[in-house]
């Protein structure tokens, strides 16, 4: 292997060879690598100031919007990419040995710096926090996770976190199994699919726009009113809120995710449907399985491991739900989740440690996922 | 024989109307709550309010045609015959048909004042549409709306447009930053030997599951402290942290299964590892690049919750979907508004979807393998 800057710098071809001879002294070895010395500390530096410029650029500049989002776009962007190349030249010119023990580095340093600095890190750190009393002062030990298991409103939280699990996931993927099935055997397949997928490009937040007005009280604007009081005879209903409905209001909530999430695990069923073998089908109507026979006894043993990803994404999906409560109801009426108690407690109620408390506590409920997934990971053994 | 095979058809024609049926069913039922959103966005902040957005459909309806006062000296308590339509008082209130069936008579204002409405039944559709909802939630300026009664209110618009700038502004770097730090490192990780390989991807595999929510206190903290809370430059790296993993496994799983081959032979003519990264497994793996960058931008553009903590209350930074939670809460009433502004925020996100949606499907396959 060679570097490509050692081509360029021999390749000058005029005068004499002499002067390519290796340098004596050290003062003549400084004398020709002065240069090189000098480049190697002026790159990065106007690489670090030219970035810093745009840095203050974008936090203290009065332009106009439009000027700001393309300084942003191609500072951001070209910032990092900048970042790489200049320490990719300069590991490229310390000599082979160094330059192979250094360069990994390059490549996954940034990504594991950021990961530690954002996930791993803070998992530690959040716990820390976790044993100090509200103002972050005071050492509590394990008060406030007593706190978090005996607490009222966070029974109230773990019991619609587990409606949310139990119902949002199973139809979430009774659903889509079933319209899989069905479009598989439609003329219409591609067109009722992407149909139904639409809603997994919609934010929670414009979800909940949509389904507060599907929701609204008045029968001029809710839809679900309008049909409702148009059946019934009776006085319209605020499903999201009104106290004789509750717990039950959590699934006027959950029905929104479903909506939302409907399409991801009918595009996985619907793959995993096509790669069933045809003999195995037909091998089944010749026997003289009916059609439901067929779906139980062939289509769902087959797509299963298809099943129990879809539903593990979606449960942990479920447990961290935050926004369509947050836009629905704020987490009020008895329809809080982990998550919301958790924005509620830290960022509104300024209590730190409790805060923590319950961030750890959904962190707990997605460990049995990472052992699973790290198992699975040592199984296939991805590194020989 | 011939019975049975003309039985076998129509039993197959049965069971293609029976699926066909039940998946327009679900369709319209998947599709519906979009096109009430859409509809409504059209729609006047008075007919919002006065009828639903299923009004549009063409329909019957009972239009007034005339009004006219009975004689004062007919007995209003007992039953009348007006216009050969007969009932008491309260069946007037609610309205009487009359016996051709083409009119309805319905009672207006006290019982002593005796006047009644003519209604006619006619089709109707409310296609009155309008596009001031757009321009006053898009545009930043005040400006004159008229009224159905001719009155003219001049309001604030919501300045959209910004909050759509700020939106690309935070969306497209942080797409694009995590995907060039999670190849560079998948690329490290596939082919590169190094201490602590093995460990560190490990902690890649793991961090896939763990809940942002876990991050949101300390690096809040770290961001006070070196003032990076509500820039650009903190959101973007928040994003590139959280989205770090997936983009780091699934690049990964890419491109390591790429053929030795090609880096061996180009490692003998003499290129360096930069060199293949840049020319060669970039792009390469751009199927894999543009599935991942298809998600990491819907995520980004339709996130709210990592908006709310670091950008917070900084009007010129907040994003489509903070400025749209915030008008559920101080103007729920305003649906005109809300539906307007909620569909601007859609359009990128179904854009993408309907132009990618190749893509989209095969990230979706490739994210599904993991575990």
């Amino acid at each position: 292997m060679q570097e490509p800057t050692e081509v360029e710098i021999a390749s000058p071809a005029i005068g004499p060879a002499s002067k390519r001879a290796k340098p004596s002294g050290p003062l003549d070895w400084l004398a020709t690598n002065l240069f090189r010395i000098l480049l190697s500390l002026f790159v990065p530096v106007v690489t670090f100031l030219s970035l810093y410029a745009g840095f203050i650029f974008l936090r203290d500049s009065k332009a106009p919007k439009e000027i700001i989002a393309i300084v942003a776009i191609v500072w951001g962007v070209g910032g990092v990419a900048a970042l790489y190349l200049v320490s990719n030249w300069l590991v490229e010119k310390l000599g082979d040995v160094w330059r192979d023990r250094l360069l990994p580095f390059v490549f996954v340093g940034p990504a594991v710096a950021i990961l530690i600095w954002y996930l791993a890190l803070p998992t530690v750190r959040t716990f820390w926090i976790s044993l100090f009393d509200a103002n972050n002062i005071g050492f509590v030990g394990l008060q406030n996770y007593l706190a978090v298991f005996t607490d009222r409103n966070m029974f109230t939280a773990f019991r619609n976190n587990v409606m949310w699990i139990v119902f949002g996931s199973t139809l979430n993927i009774v659903f889509g199994l079933l319209i899989a099935v069905l479009a598989d055997r439609s003329r219409f397949e591609g067109l009722a699919k992407s149909l139904i997928f639409v809603p997994y490009a919609i934010s929670m937040v414009g979800a909940g726009v949509i389904w507060n007005m599907i929701y609204n009280v008045s029968p001029n604007v809710g839809m679900l009113n309008a049909v409702y009081t148009g059946l019934t005879g009776r006085e319209p209903v605020a499903w999201t809120a009104a106290a004789q409905l509750q717990p039950w209001n959590n699934l006027f909530l959950i029905v929104i995710s479903i909506w939302l999430q409907t399409g991801y695990a009918m595009v996985l069923f619907s793959a995993a449907l096509k790669g069933i073998p045809s003999e195995i089908m037909e091998a089944g109507r010749v026997d003289g399985a009916n059609e439901i026979q067929i779906f139980f006894q062939i289509m769902i043993p087959y797509i299963q491991g298809t099943i129990v990803a879809v539903g593990t994404t979606i449960i942990i999906f479920t447990l961290k739900i935050f926004d369509v409560v947050w836009v629905m109801t704020g987490g009020q009426f008895s329809t809080q989740v982990i998550a919301t108690q958790f924005y509620r407690e830290y960022f509104t109620a300024q209590n730190s440690g409790y805060g923590s408390a319950i961030a750890i506590v959904l962190f707990m409920a997605v460990i049995p996922v990472m052992v699973y997934n790290l198992r699975g990971f040592r199984e296939r053994e991805a590194f020989k | 024989m011939r019975t049975t095979r003309a039985k076998e058809k129509t039993r197959l024609r049965m069971s293609d109307i029976l699926v066909n049926g039940a998946l327009v069913l679900l369709v319209l039922a998947w599709t519906i709550p979009t096109i009430g959103l859409l509809v409504s966005s059209f729609r006047t902040r008075f007919d919002i309010q006065t009828s639903g957005w299923w009004s549009f459909i063409p329909h019957q309806e009972f239009v007034k045609v005339e009004e006219f006062e009975i004689p004062a000296d007919l007995n209003r308590d007992g039953v009348m015959n007006i216009r050969g339509a007969q009932g008491t008082f309260e069946q007037f209130r609610a309205g009487v048909t009359t016996p051709d069936g083409k009119q309805r008579l319905i009672w207006i204002g006290n019982k002593r004042l005796g006047k009644l409405e003519v209604q006619r039944q006619q089709w109707t559709a409310g296609y009155k549409l309008t596009l001031d909802n757009y321009q006053q939630v898009l545009g930043g300026k005040t400006f004159e709306i008229r009224q159905p009664d001719g009155t003219v209110v001049t309001e604030q618009g919501d300045n959209f447009i910004g909050y759509f700038l700020n939106s690309l502004i935070v969306t497209v770097p942080a797409t694009v930053i995590p995907i060039l730090i999670a190849a560079f490192a998948a690329y490290g990780f596939a082919w590169m030997a190094f201490p602590g390989r093995r460990t560190l991807f490990i902690m890649v595999v793991a961090l896939l599951v763990v809940p942002l929510q876990i991050a949101l206190v300390p690096i809040l903290r770290d961001y006070v402290s070196l003032n990076l809370n509500g820039t650009f430059l903190g959101i973007w790296l928040a994003h590139t942290g959280f989205g770090l993993p997936l983009a780091t496994y699934l690049l990964y799983n890419y491109i390591s299964s790429l053929p030795r081959d090609i880096l061996e032979s180009a490692f003998i003519d003499g290129a360096s590892h930069f060199t293949i990264f840049s020319r060669l497994i970039l792009p390469l793996s751009v199927p894999a690049l543009a599935s991942f960058a298809i998600f990491q931008f819907l995520w980004v553009w339709n996130d709210y919750l990592v908006a709310l903590i670091f950008i917070g209350a900084k009007p010129d930074v907040q994003v489509l979907t903070m400025r749209i939670a915030e008008m559920v809460g101080s103007r729920g009433n305003d649906w005109h508004l809300l539906t307007a502004g909620a569909f601007v925020s859609m359009i990128l996100p179904l854009v993408v979807f309907f132009s990618l949606q190749r893509f989209f499907v095969r990230g979706l396959l490739a994210g599904s393998v993991k575990g």
